[in-house]
């Protein structure tokens, strides 16, 4: 094992400071209903079932829950986004976590799957819903299998179902399991594999799964951590939710810390207020960089955003200013690299997973992203060609045309270029795959071209031409 | 051609800084082409849904929000659109598109069947950056591999744009292809062990946009350079879908479907397209034969005609007779009717052969076309044979009109359909009750009635009261049940509010022949023979003649001497076939007139060859009524005549003349003497529509009389035809030929114990016209008390059970 590597997987850290959806994380059994209902487990649906649905949708709205799986889009909104008098509508929880980096919804299905189902509960409660789809990426075993066992033990105690907890208001639950692929996170593509076809995005807009979605119906799709803070709001109410963290960010939020820090895992932290700086160096967090190595760059939200660097490190963890600096606090996956690591080698990685994981469906991603692929293995191999950088600018420039979300270079007089970037295609991943390309140039061109060979022109003398 | 109405109001869009106007509902790319810009596309198919797969189309929209690059495929119109198909940012997105699809598409296009008429590759030269900056190896694949009997697939050609699996999904409705892996390794291909088993398979090779899925019988057979082309109308069943005949060095090497917005939508069946291939067979006739020993021998035109004129001379008028006529062109049809009714002076003419419907039912019922048939939110009342089995252009319009356009289909056959899974309400008569079982529907019986429950008949009535406009699909779906049954269903379903009748009879031009005359009682135009002689007659039958049934039945009595076989084979395809052979035998002279050596045409005295559909020119009638050209493309082989000749010669050699030296003539008289036709310009059928014939008869309700008991050990037989078996055309047919299923007896489920029998166990069939022996299969399709069998599979055949004289054919099943 090279040295610096951490030997486990890493998991939950806990640090000091308010925990919303990670409260029962440091017991052994948190994930069984004994231990979630002495811990407050179930009150949040209980407290809502008192109240009036639209009482519910309102302190949601309130407590400005921002979606936690990328796109930051405030829950409250969205479920307001439904058009009147469609019947049936569906929920639907986007469990297919699988961005580069990200392990914090799989804690969270793991460790506190009643929490989430308390939130399915609630949130269909509040838009009138009575059916519930958990879609589970397929390589989640654990998570399946305490979600399933959850699901069964809420069941028997009459908190899933009909009538739930003796009132008129029944919801089922279906727990699917994903078969493993990446586009599956992408709301219409799980809608797709949800409904037995192949997961491949559909063309948004016109049409948005609110509108029309899981089997042509309105459909809400929400993130795990997302629904998991509802029933901390609806028992504590938006006030005090809003206590924590930014006033337009507000509450607590997870993040994926990885790479070369010195205690990587997950950590709750507050939203908005956290800074990079506060996250990778903090002695409550991971611990800064590991011993001898300097920060090089960093991913600041999973593998589709552009690169961050040393003078990021005191922007807030927020999306909008994490946006405007030219990258996307994403799903909340830090990804931390010293200064071991090889620019082009880890651009490649990361091009690697897109070209593999493009679903096929639109031209530019399934030929382009693979074409990126080769260029770069060409580059790293050194076989590389005068001109390849420039033509895999170009490359990338016909997935996503136009400036690239970029963050500034100050040495380079270059500004930023705010989030997110133009496609021709129809979902970002084809797009995403651009992100470390032209993170890595911009920064690192020069090496890049150390790996590109010179070649020199031997004289031929005029008897052999 | 997405279904937008043309309504009045436009929409007003910009393209390329030009004031457009766009129609409610149409898609960007559409409103563009329409007016004059053309976008480039390879995943858009104007019959499909859009998928926006390719992202060739995309172009810059702005709709009040900045632009931004959009799938002009997907993008519906709306006000004030602007849009930019040439700027900067357009071009660098379809050409980076373009390069994308070439990078890994290989360069085989010299020796690729699609080179010369290949999207990929015109586009290439329109759009594109011009070379390439790929260096890698390119993806590859095994070489072609076969997804069916027909159809080869070339991976590494595959530029993924969905049409064909879309088409097998949506269109075709068996979605045996389907894409395979993810990302760059993406691939089309069948499930294994799994071939594409479609009746529409071919239109996956029409309209994929590269060379990767080509089709057997036109692999590496030409360049399209050296094709040349001319519209026409395909004349192997009676939908008449239209074509291009490809032709190259006089020889016909591909039909490719054409879209008529009012027939076929440019589909076609594998049958259909493929069907030229019995035209260029060894096996063509080619030369006029007459009888010799025991077989025949080549003779002169002059002494063909002049021993059929001889034989024809010498019988008294009441005494010749004439069985088919569906094969011919309208016009060729009209030369014979004249011939036959005029000069010959005979009635007894029938273009059915037994399995159709009387001539005045099918043209004195209010008719409905196609699109009647599919009309949004309409009811759909089948009464005729499997369409996915027997018209297949027909099968996939009425599909669409099922899932997409929200119509409502009602069965009432013998046995469940291609179509029973999207019908809503599946009734299924004992034979012989069919009658009975429309008049309940009509009335909302909730009775029992021909085995049908109560309930479900109850349940139909309900969607017919409640639903929209009623078209019948009018036909004969088992020939083992008297026509009569039919007209007696007909009538009683005449009775529904403004109900129309689309028929179903499915030989080739057989609506043609009605029209012409090749009927008993009828002269051409929809005319009955009591109307007088028609102007350009000299004389016309004075009593009305008897059908292919009267003419074989009285055959065998002895009162026929000369039979004209016009394209007809009675010996196979007659339902009754001992009937047939006995007539045949009674016969002194028996004239066929056809184009390939049928069993009839073994059994005849004297053989005119004839010019096949590819090698004459004319008009045919589908079932609508609906009159199309059919164009000339090759001729004919050896010394093989058009039918219209042989007649005006046969006329000449029996000392008559017909007056007729050209088609234009036949319009002539058509204009003078048929109602129906005489205010039609034969040039209009030449547009891709066509031109619909409209009028009806008076017609007059026959009862079909009472049905016997039924005998309480004996089922009842049903006698289905499939789209594939060893009809005569379809065996000279080498990428048909081998399609075909082999024959069955097939029950339900609940039969078996009483019969005492079990799955796979061989069986005699006995009916009182002889017996057969083949195996036996439960088919939850088939209702208690039936036997289905499929007829022309070679080997164990219900037309040799079948009795023509009585309703229904009760047949007796033992263990063998």
């Amino acid at each position: 094992m090279a040295e610096g590597y951490i030997t486990h997987a890493p998991g939950y850290v806990l640090n000091d400071g308010p925990k919303i959806v990670t409260s029962r994380f440091v017991h052994d059994d948190s994930f069984t209903l004994t231990r979630s209902r002495a811990t407050g487990g179930y009150q949040g649906l209980e407290a809502c079932l008192a109240k009036s649905p639209a009482e519910v949708h309102d302190e949601v709205r309130e407590a400005v829950l921002l979606g936690r799986g990328g796109a930051g889009f405030p829950a409250g909104t969205k479920w307001g986004f439904c058009p009147e008098g469609v019947w049936p509508r569906y929920l639907v929880v986007n469990g297919d976590e699988s961005e580069p980096g990200t392990y914090k919804d799989r804690l969270l299905m793991e460790l506190d799957p009643h929490q989430l189902i308390e939130g399915c509960l609630i949130a269909c409660y509040a838009l009138g819903l009575s059916q519930c789809f958990l879609y589970v990426r397929g390589e989640m075993a654990l998570a399946q299998e305490r979600i399933a066992t959850a699901l069964n033990d809420a069941y028997d105690a009459g908190l899933v179902g009909k009538n739930i907890l003796g009132t008129d208001f029944s919801v089922d639950v279906v727990l699917h399991w994903g078969a493993g692929a990446y586009i599956v996170g992408e709301e219409t593509a799980l809608i797709e594999s949800l409904e037995g076809n192949r997961g491949m995005p559909r063309l948004k807009p016109p049409f948005f799964p609110a509108a029309i979605g899981l089997y042509g119906k309105p459909t809400i799709v929400n993130n795990v951590e997302t629904l998991s803070n509802v029933p901390w709001i609806i028992s504590n109410g938006a006030e005090a939710y809003k206590r924590h963290g930014s006033e337009s960010s507000p509450g607590t939020r997870m993040f994926a810390v990885s790479g070369h820090v010195k205690r990587p895992g997950v950590y709750e932290v507050e939203h908005g207020v956290t800074t990079f700086r506060d996250l990778i160096y903090g002695d409550n967090h991971c611990q800064g960089i590991r011993d001898g190595h300097q920060l090089k760059m960093f991913i600041p939200g999973g593998g589709s955003a552009p690169w961050f660097f040393e003078e990021h490190l005191d922007l807030p963890l927020e999306a909008r200013p994490v946006g405007a600096a030219g990258s996307m606090l994403g799903s909340g996956a830090i990804v931390i690299m010293d200064d071991s690591t090889d620019a082009v080698q880890a651009c490649l990685r990361v091009v690697r997973f897109f070209a593999r994981e493009s679903c096929g469906k639109c031209t530019p991603c399934r030929e382009g992203t693979t074409w990126e692929e080769q260029i770069l293995r060409r580059i790293y191999d050194g076989h590389g060609r005068p001109g390849d950088i420039d033509m895999l600018l170009d490359v990338a420039d016909n997935i996503s045309p136009g400036p690239y979300p970029v963050a500034a270079d100050e040495s380079q007089g270059l500004e930023a270029v705010p989030f997110p970037p133009k496609q021709t295609t129809i979902c970002p991943l084809g797009p995403s795959s651009v992100a470390p390309i032209v993170s890595a140039i911009r920064r690192f061109r020069p090496e890049f071209e150390a790996r590109i060979p010179v070649r020199t022109t031997i004289p031929v003398s005029a008897g052999q031409r | 051609m997405t279904d937008t109405a043309d309504t009045a109001e436009g929409i007003a869009i910009t393209v390329n800084g030009q004031a457009v106007e766009a129609r409610t509902g149409e898609l960007l790319i559409d409103a563009c082409e329409r007016n004059g810009v053309y976008i480039p596309r390879f995943c858009y198919h104007p019959r499909m849904t859009p998928v926006g797969m390719c992202r060739m189309c995309l172009v810059e929209v702005d709709t009040g929000r900045g632009a931004a690059l959009q799938p002009s495929c997907m993008l519906t119109c709306a006000p004030d659109m602007v849009v930019e198909t040439e700027s900067d940012l357009t071009k660098k997105a379809q050409d980076g598109v373009l390069e994308f699809l070439l990078i890994n598409h290989p360069l085989d296009c010299p020796i690729c069947d699609k080179g010369g008429e290949c999207p990929l590759q015109d586009q290439t030269m329109a759009y594109g950056p011009g070379e390439s900056r790929f260096v890698e190896e390119k993806r590859h694949y095994e070489k072609p591999i076969p997804i069916n009997d027909n159809v080869y697939l070339d991976r590494e050609r595959c530029i993924l744009c969905d049409r064909c699996t879309r088409f097998a999904k949506e269109v075709a409705g068996d979605p045996l292809i389907h894409f395979q892996g993810r990302g760059n390794g993406t691939e089309v291909n069948t499930f294994p062990d799994e071939p594409f088993a479609s009746y529409f398979s071919g239109n996956t090779v029409q309209i994929c946009p590269v060379g990767a899925l080509t089709a057997k019988p036109y692999r590496f057979k030409a360049r399209p350079w050296d094709l040349e082309e001319v519209e026409s109308t395909a004349t192997i069943d009676s939908v008449g879908s239209r074509i291009v005949i490809q032709s190259s060095r006089n020889k016909v090497l591909r039909y490719l479907g054409v879209d008529s917005d009012a027939v076929n939508w440019g589909w076609l069946g594998d049958r259909e397209r493929f069907s030229f291939e019995a035209l260029n067979s060894e096996l063509r006739l080619t030369e006029p034969l007459i009888a010799s020993g025991e077989g025949h021998r080549v003779t002169t035109w002059s002494a063909a005609l002049g021993a059929a004129a001889d034989a024809i001379a010498k019988t008294p008028a009441s005494r010749v007779a004439a069985i088919g006529g569906a094969r011919l062109t309208n016009e060729a049809q009209y030369v014979w009717a004249k011939l036959l009714k005029d000069v010959i002076g005979t009635d007894h003419v029938d273009a059915q052969l037994g399995d159709g419907l009387p001539a005045d039912l099918v043209l004195g019922l209010p008719r409905a076309t196609i699109a009647d048939a599919c009309r949004p939110g309409g009811t759909i009342v089948l009464c005729g044979p499997d369409p996915k089995e027997s018209l297949g252009a027909l099968y996939l319009r009425l599909r669409h009109a099922v899932i997409e356009d929200g119509a409502t289909l009602i069965e009432l056959t013998p046995r469940s359909t291609g179509l029973s899974a999207l019908a809503a309400h599946t009734l299924h008569p004992r034979p012989g009750e069919l009658g009975a079982l429309a008049r309940a529907l009509v009335a909302g019986t909730t009775d029992d009635v021909a085995g049908v429950s109560g309930a479900a008949i109850g349940a139909a009535h309900q969607a017919i009261a409640a639903g929209g406009p009623v078209t019948v699909l009018l036909g004969r779906a088992s020939a083992a049940e008297s026509a009569a049954v039919v007209a007696e269903a007909a009538a009683a379903l005449s009775n529904i509010d403004d109900v129309g009748f689309l028929s179903t009879l499915t030989r080739g031009n057989v609506h043609g022949a009605l029209d012409m005359g090749l009927a008993p009682g009828l002269l051409p135009g929809r005319q009955r023979l009591g109307a007088g002689i028609p102007r350009g007659w000299t004389s016309v039958p004075s009593e009305t003649g008897l059908d292919s049934t009267g003419i074989l039945t009285a055959a065998v009595a002895g009162e026929v001497d000369a039979l004209i076989l016009l394209g007809a084979d009675p010996l196979r395809d007659f339902p009754d076939r001992h009937l047939a052979e006995q007539a045949f035998d009674a016969v002194d002279t028996v004239v066929a007139v056809d184009t390939l050596p049928t069993d009839s045409v073994a059994a005849a005295d004297i053989v005119l060859a004839a010019a096949a559909t590819t090698e004459v020119a004319g008009t045919f009638t589908n079932l609508e009524g609906r009159l199309s050209a059919l164009a000339q493309k090759v001729t004919p082989p050896g010394t093989a005549r058009p039918d219209w000749i042989i007649a005006a010669e046969l006329a000449l050699a029996l000392g008559g003349d017909l007056a007729i030296q050209s088609l234009d003539d036949v319009w002539t008289e058509l204009a003078a003497m048929s109602p129906v036709h005489a205010a039609i310009d034969p040039a209009a059928a030449a547009e891709r529509d066509g031109v619909l014939v409209t009028g009806t008869i008076d017609y007059t309700p026959v009862e079909q009389g009472e049905l016997p008991a039924k005998d309480a050990y004996a089922l009842r037989l049903v006698s289905v035809r499939a789209m594939y078996d060893q009809g005569s055309s379809l065996a000279a047919s080498p990428s048909s030929a081998g399609l075909h299923r082999e024959p069955v007896l097939a029950l339900h489920a609940a039969d078996f114990e009483k019969l005492g029998v079990s799955a796979g166990d061989e069986v005699s069939v006995t009916s009182a016209r002889g017996g057969v022996t083949l195996a036996v299969q439960s088919d939850p399709g088939v209702p208690r008390g039936s036997a289905v069998m499929v007829s022309h599979l070679g080997g164990p055949d219900p037309y040799d059970l079948i009795d023509t004289t009585t309703l229904v054919t009760e047949v007796l099943v033992e263990r063998a």
